[in-house]
């Protein structure tokens, strides 16, 4: 759950945005660096609590939306696979919620393979719920490469909280 | 002069030897610690035929003066040091005069308006042989495009006196970047080789990736986020009109690079977490698969006569680079040195092929021979990546991004000799630069 706290803040928003934007996929969703900004710990409220099993705001912090990668590697860890089984019961148990998992690389790469980096990761974790019990029509991948790092400096420690995987729940369609 | 001057091209690919070996030739080159003493020349001017051309002619002469001197292989002497005073463009050149300043070549120009349209003429001179190097020219344009004849001019005089093809007279598209780190905006640009005229042919809506030019110059291809997901779109340049290419739902493309006779595109499609290459017609969208490797194929480039591509692939473990017929089939490693490579791009010589390096956590430029013989690193820095040639297959730009939270892109250019490495000028932080076929 070490990544919850940072995890929250960006889940929040881009889950607020989801619920009042049902073009999810237009141009309008552009990751959750996008929508990543202070004023975001407010926002929270409009999702239900985390301590309500049954809001989004429990999926995203306190399961916690994120796994992380090894360097260069999209193999999951066991602490990922202990986040993707929660994340997957939670999905079975709330099916009218959707997921895109974007895939993310940090910097220490050229863009276009970080792109399929990337979704090399989001496709494990998606693997890995669809292996959980969740239907594979409720779940769509996406990569953003290098191009949406959470942590902005050039070291091991803001590196590994970008190599990630993040599942975003709405309750729009996927894939429409 | 000529003979002399290729000598020295080939030195900046051959070492100091060869150039030293032509030391008994007129034209003086020192070589010291592997940098190339520049060629002097001088510009008697390009004079103004009448008041009203006076401004033009200044400018267009600044614009060939900054061509020539930004290879990095011409040094421009001082008009203060002229000893000859030229003020028509038919004035006899006096070649003591040039020599005694040591101008080994000599420009004269004029610039003259004739019927609304910008005339310029120039004769180009080998001061120390004492004749006339190839006829005069004469060039006319309209006004508005008075940087692209002071380029033409600067192609011409670099051609003669190097023997190689020219490339002023170029553009760039690139990724113009603002905003931080974590939340970067960016648009395609177009601009002038040398930074100038840049347009936006993108607004900032969505992430654009990686531009390339058709090879005719009229169209770009690019990836987008605009669905929501990684797409291939095509621009046209004249209009800024883009239309998205068919794709297969749930799927990423990107990583576009157009055939030499633009009919074709080749790019990589992911699928399940699987990437790897394909081919799609342009006019009829049909669609044919090039890679069924379990391994991340990307970063395709044809070769010029269209036959090959070169490619990375991490089937062997790390990315490395791999040639293998445009219509798919075995693939042939050709990077085996340390590290990692990647986005490899085929010369328009069709000698070389240019990538990126990743080695004990620096990031290089290099080339290689198209057999992977001759490797060498041309940079060395935090990131750099994504080189793109110059139509004459002599310089190499590409994207250099500095370390830590306000770390930001810039372009670079470099010779393929690794000397005379500068900072592109962009309005912005920029990156993703990829260079356009000499204009008509």
């Amino acid at each position: 759950m070490k990544f919850a706290a940072k995890a929250a803040l960006v889940v929040a928003i881009l889950g607020l945005a989801a619920c009042s934007n049902p073009d999810k996929y237009g141009s309008g969703a552009v990751g959750p660096g996008g929508t990543l900004g202070p004023g975001g710990a407010g926002m929270n409220g409009g999702m239900g609590g985390v301590n309500d099993p049954n809001s989004p705001a429990y999926f995203s912090q306190t399961i916690g939306d994120m796994v992380h990668f090894q360097v260069d590697q999209s193999t999951l860890t066991d602490t990922a696979r202990g986040i993707l089984t929660q994340q997957a019961s939670w999905l079975v148990s709330h099916p009218s919620y959707t997921a895109i998992i974007e895939g993310h690389a940090d910097e220490q790469g050229t863009r276009e393979y970080n792109l399929a980096l990337g979704a090399r990761r989001a496709n494990a974790a998606q693997e890995f719920l669809i292996s959980q019990g969740v239907a594979a029509n409720r779940l769509r991948t996406v990569s953003y490469g290098k191009e949406r790092p959470l942590a902005v400096c050039s070291s091991e420690e803001c590196y590994a909280k970008n190599r990630r995987a993040v599942t975003v729940i709405s309750q729009s369609a996927v894939g429409s | 002069m000529k003979r002399f001057v290729l000598a020295m091209m080939m030195a900046l690919l051959a070492g100091p030897m060869a150039a030293f070996a032509q030391s008994q030739e007129p034209l003086h080159i020192t070589i010291t610690d592997g940098v190339i003493e520049p060629l002097p020349f001088a510009m008697a001017g390009f004079l103004p035929e009448s008041p009203d051309a006076a401004q033009m002619a200044q400018q267009i002469s600044k614009v060939i003066s900054d061509d020539l001197t930004g290879t990095g292989l011409f040094r421009e002497i001082p008009k203060s040091a002229y000893v000859q005073k030229i003020d028509t463009f038919d004035t006899p050149v006096n070649y003591s005069d040039w020599q005694a300043i040591n101008a080994q070549a000599l420009v004269v120009g004029s610039v003259g308006m004739s019927g609304g349209k910008l005339v310029v003429k120039f004769r180009l001179f080998d001061v120390f042989s004492g004749q006339q190097m190839g006829d005069g020219q004469q060039l006319a344009a309209s006004p508005a495009s008075w940087r692209r004849l002071a380029h033409k001019v600067s192609d011409v005089i670099y051609s003669r006196i190097t023997g190689e093809g020219p490339y002023f007279d170029s553009r760039v598209v690139f990724v113009s970047e603002s905003g931080p780190k974590n939340d970067r905006q960016k648009r395609l640009a177009v601009m002038d080789y040398d930074g100038a005229n840049v347009s936006y042919l993108t607004d900032a809506s969505t992430i654009v990736l990686a531009p390339r030019f058709s090879r005719d110059g009229n169209k770009v291809l690019y990836t987008t986020f605009e669905t929501g997901f990684p797409r291939i779109k095509m621009l046209d340049v004249a209009t800024a009109s883009a239309r998205l290419l068919p794709d297969v739902p749930g799927t990423m493309t990107f990583a576009p690079r157009f055939s030499p006779d633009g009919s074709k595109i080749v790019y990589s499609l992911e699928q399940n977490g699987n990437t790897d290459l394909w081919l799609m017609d342009v006019a009829s969208g049909e669609t044919q698969r090039l890679t069924t490797s379990p391994s991340i194929e990307t970063s395709p480039s044809f070769s010029p006569d269209g036959k090959q591509i070169v490619f990375e692939s991490d089937r062997s473990g790390t990315q490395q680079l791999y040639i293998m017929s445009a219509s798919g089939g075995d693939a042939t490693r050709i990077s085996f040195g340390d590290g990692r490579y990647s986005t490899p791009v085929w010369s328009p010589r069709g000698d070389m092929i240019a990538f990126t390096k990743q080695n004990a956590g620096r990031f290089h430029i290099g080339v290689m021979r198209t057999d992977g013989s001759e490797e060498r690193l041309l940079t060395s820095s935090f990131l750099d990546e994504g080189p793109t040639w110059s139509p004459n297959g002599r310089v190499i730009m590409f994207t250099r991004e500095s370390p830590g939270a306000q770390g930001e892109a810039a372009l670079y250019s470099v010779d393929i000799s690794g000397r005379n490495l500068k900072k592109v000028p962009t309005p912005g932080p920029a990156s993703d630069p990829a260079w356009s076929p000499l204009l008509p």
